[in-house]
């Protein structure tokens, strides 16, 4: 990697659920303006991963949290890290889309209020601007003030990702973006990575490694709680080190 | 035939039997209030307080009762709301899930709300007594506010507990804090049930009586301050129906259908703005 | 704009924190209400229950305020009568309507038969009382008593009873049929597919499983009809003797404090003896919320009742 230091760089990180020791001394630095694809069999630990870049870990019961995240050179496990700092430096997708229970106007204008945007012309130009990187600024442009919850799912989920772009974070994070869209809509969110890659850094939990491969540019392996292997996409997809991220890629274990 | 389906059919027909049991008491209930209460029933009743010789079946109504069981409820419901929104907002987004503090708050409410409502009356009594207050509007809307606290409480907590946890993060993520979480997406998604669980505390509360026997009071005057004694439906059914003169006993029975018709339209107000709320509900 | 961000970004976490404050401050004071009314009942009835056992208290026979005597036993003896009898008429009726429901009706009957019982639930208790009046008592008076070679005046146990059945039926049946419905439909099939009857599903698989929620919202539906009054009050008689059928008249708890608190306060000691019966019945009701806890554990069926 070049001189620029990681936006997210993992130490020692181990996180335990009550007993459940989900990860295990995890350490890698996330690379800059790329694509990262965060891959291995479910129940390995990927979306756990995701979840303590931006603490969301903590809504959960008896979760403990050890190591450290360090977000620009911040450690946000710091008890004095305030997190929704943090938080907005990163946007989240979800596997389902969850969009506000209210307009799409003000799905994609909350974040910006509640972080002290108050002036109507520039809010209208953030929606706009948002919704079009978004490229649902056409579907929607007539029916702003109608409510979120009426959209397609497709829909939705572009809707939350201009939602969290709005917000300027420098990350983003897609936790198996488009496990509950059509193909035609996963498409569409996998064109507006690949656009988005050059001004943020994008990190992605998938299960289907052909979208893996479509899109990353650098990949984590997950076993069991374990980062099994990490590097450039084409060297982990075409000549694997581990013989258990081997058996994964080429179909052994799933 | 085969014996087991001997034994399905009695069964089915005992079923049978409950099922028709439940709904002709309904229907005998709903039909003997309307039956007494109808012929009884006139703009007089509901537009007069009681005139002079009112309870020897002369002519007046029970406007008296009508608006202070509606003050006494309402203001009890607006109590209710400002302390049971908190609470459920504090142990859904605040708290962390199944701590001790939450088990032990749900657990209290739950006793609260099995608290039978006659001891709600008699202890409010005693806290009257102790602030050496009078039998007031004010004393009934604080007992009946004990009295439907634990029910608006526990209602909207179950709703609020189904808010899905990804809309919570949705919101995190965006760098909100869990007030404004709380405040913004978790209130508005949750504004259906909000409505129905405040509604449902109303219905129980304007129709409870014994825990208004010794803390409202009775009057003829219309409700005027919350210092004064206020008359209320439950009690004027109660008082009026052990009367010796038909006239007022009949009168009983008007106040009954109108005091069920209040409860019916309420629970139906509640249905109707469920449905009316939904539009930004995320599902 | 730094300095603006800064200023915003301090008052959005200051409001949280106070919000946070506040919020755990209406919590712990909400939560104290139970104590506070446990406490003032104690206390505003040490007179009775200071000096005299509390066993003979409640075992005593002997009411006779102005001799300053309290014996609770026709109260307690009254109460446990009407519960009972109402119980015993509601809960089979109840748990077969809730079975039915779930398992064998169509879905639009159960759609529509669900806002009836809310109605039902919905009905003040004055109105049920009422009811008894006109209804219920002379049924008994007429009807009832006369078949079993008995005369009563309609005023009685049985008549008590009948109306408390009727209240309690909407909260067992809403409660039973959450239980029932949480019951997984994998439960069944496999029943079902190893050639049992529907019938013989739900009488092993399905009842079996539900058992510890229906017995939940049995014991819940009793501590409802421990703590009823004006309903009980209106058809129940109220004669202060430990009675011996449920012909008889009976004078509940509830009925006592509501005759008389807040009138009789002239004879010493009478209202404290009076919130000594409010004390049973809020003890009554935290031992039943108590014990039906223990039997859900945690799940979250309790809530529903009452509906």
């Amino acid at each position: 990697m070049t001189g620029i230091p990681p936006h997210i760089s993992v130490r020692d990180l181990n996180v335990f659920y009550g007993k459940d020791h989900a990860l295990k001394d995890i350490s890698v630095d996330i690379p800059n303006k790329k694509i990262t694809a965060i891959i291995g069999p479910s129940g390995c630990g990927k979306t756990t991963l995701l979840k303590s870049f931006n603490r969301l870990l903590e809504r959960a019961d008896n979760v403990k949290v050890t190591g450290q995240v360090l977000v620009d050179g911040e450690d946000i496990y710091d008890p004095k890290m305030e997190i929704t700092h943090i938080r907005k430096k990163m946007g989240l997708l979800s596997q389902k889309p969850y969009p506000l229970p209210m307009s799409i106007y003000d799905n994609i204008a909350y974040g910006p209020r509640i972080h002290g945007e108050q002036n109507k012309k520039k809010l209208d130009k953030i929606v706009e601007h948002f919704l079009k990187t978004a490229s649902l600024w056409e579907e929607v442009k007539d029916k702003l003030h109608g409510p979120a919850a009426r959209l397609s799912v497709g829909q939705q989920q572009r809707l939350c990702l201009a939602r969290g772009l709005a917000v300027g974070p420098e990350i983003i994070l897609g936790d198996e973006p488009t496990s509950a869209l059509d193909p035609k809509s996963s498409q569409h969110i996998e064109k507006r990575f690949i656009e988005l890659k050059e001004r943020y850094t994008i990190i992605v939990v998938t299960h289907i490694l052909r979208q893996a491969k479509r899109l990353a540019d650098y990949v984590l392996f997950l076993y069991m709680g374990r980062l099994i292997e990490h590097g450039p996409a084409q060297a982990i997809f075409e000549n694997p080190q581990q013989e258990m991220t081997k058996e994964y890629i080429f179909g052994v274990i799933s | 035939m085969d014996k087991r389906y001997i034994e399905e059919n009695i069964f089915k027909f005992l079923m049978a039997v409950s099922g028709l049991l439940i709904i002709s008491v309904l229907l005998l209930i709903l039909g003997t209030i309307a039956y007494k209460g109808l012929p009884y029933l006139s703009w007089e009743m509901v537009t007069q307080p009681p005139q002079n010789g009112y309870y020897l079946g002369k002519g007046g109504g029970i406007l008296n009762a009508i608006l202070g069981s509606l003050y006494l409820t309402g203001g009890a419901t607006v109590l209710a709301l400002l302390i049971s929104l908190p609470v459920t907002l504090y142990l859904n987004v605040y708290a962390k899930k199944d701590s001790v503090s939450v088990y032990v708050t749900r657990f209290v409410f739950d006793v609260l709300w099995g608290i039978p409502s006659i001891v709600y009356g008699a202890f409010g009594f005693t806290l009257m007594l102790f602030w050496g207050m009078q039998a007031s509007l004010f004393a009934g809307i604080i007992t009946v506010t004990f009295l439907i606290l634990p029910i608006m409480t526990r209602s909207m907590d179950e709703i609020i507990r189904m808010v899905p946890g990804p809309l919570l993060d949705a919101s995190y993520g965006l760098g909100a804090t869990r007030w404004e979480t709380a405040w913004k997406v978790v209130v508005r998604q949750a504004l259906p049930g909000i409505s129905t669980a405040v509604l449902m505390a109303f219905g129980r509360g304007i129709g409870d009586a014994a825990s208004l026997i010794f803390t409202a009071g009775f009057t003829d005057a219309l409700p005027s301050s919350l210092g004064r004694p206020a008359a209320t439906l439950p009690l004027a059914i109660f008082f009026q129906f052990s009367s010796p003169v038909p006239q007022v006993q009949g009168r009983a029975y008007a106040a009954a259908l109108i005091l069920t018709l209040i409860i019916l339209g309420v629970s139906f107000a509640s249905r109707f703005l469920t449905k009316r709320f939904t539009r930004h509900i995320v599902r | 704009m730094l300095s603006s961000f800064v200023t915003i970004y301090a008052r959005r976490l200051f409001v949280d924190r106070a919000a946070k404050r506040v919020l755990e401050l209406v919590v712990v004071c909400s939560g104290l209400i139970l104590l506070i009314i446990a406490g003032t009942l104690y206390f505003r009835s040490l007179p009775v229950h200071g000096q005299a056992h509390w066993g003979s208290l409640l075992m005593s026979r002997e009411w006779h305020p102005s001799r300053g005597q309290f014996g609770f036993l026709p109260f307690i003896a009254g109460t446990l009568w009407v519960t009972g009898v109402a119980m015993v008429l509601a809960v089979p009726v109840c748990l077969l309507m809730a079975i039915y429901l779930v398992e064998y009706a169509p879905r639009f009957l159960r759609e529509g038969i669900n806002p009836l019982i809310d109605i039902l639930a919905g009905i003040p208790s004055v109105v049920y009382g009422m009811w008894g009046v006109l209804v219920i008592v002379p049924f008994v008076k007429n009807y009832l008593a006369p078949w079993f070679g008995v005369s009563s005046s309609g005023y009685s146990i049985i008549a008590g009873g009948m109306v408390l059945a009727v209240m309690v039926v909407p909260g067992i049946i809403h409660i039973t049929m959450e239980v029932l419905k949480s019951v997984p439909q994998e439960l069944r099939d496999a029943s079902l597919a190893l050639g049992a009857t529907k019938w013989q599903t739900i009488k092993n698989v399905v009842t079996r499983r539900a058992m510890p929620g229906m017995v939940a919202a049995i014991v819940l539906g009793l501590s409802r009809a421990f703590g009823e009054t004006i309903a009980v009050l209106m058809v129940v008689g109220n004669v202060a003797r430990v009675p011996g059928s449920i012909f008889d008249p009976a004078y509940p708890l509830p009925a006592l404090i509501a005759n008389n608190y807040g009138e009789m306060l002239s004879i010493p000691m009478y209202d404290a003896a009076l919130l000594f019966a409010a004390l049973i019945l809020l003890l009554v009701v935290l031992y039943f919320n108590v014990v039906s806890r223990l039997i859900l554990s945690g799940t979250k069926w309790s809530s529903y009742y009452y509906g």
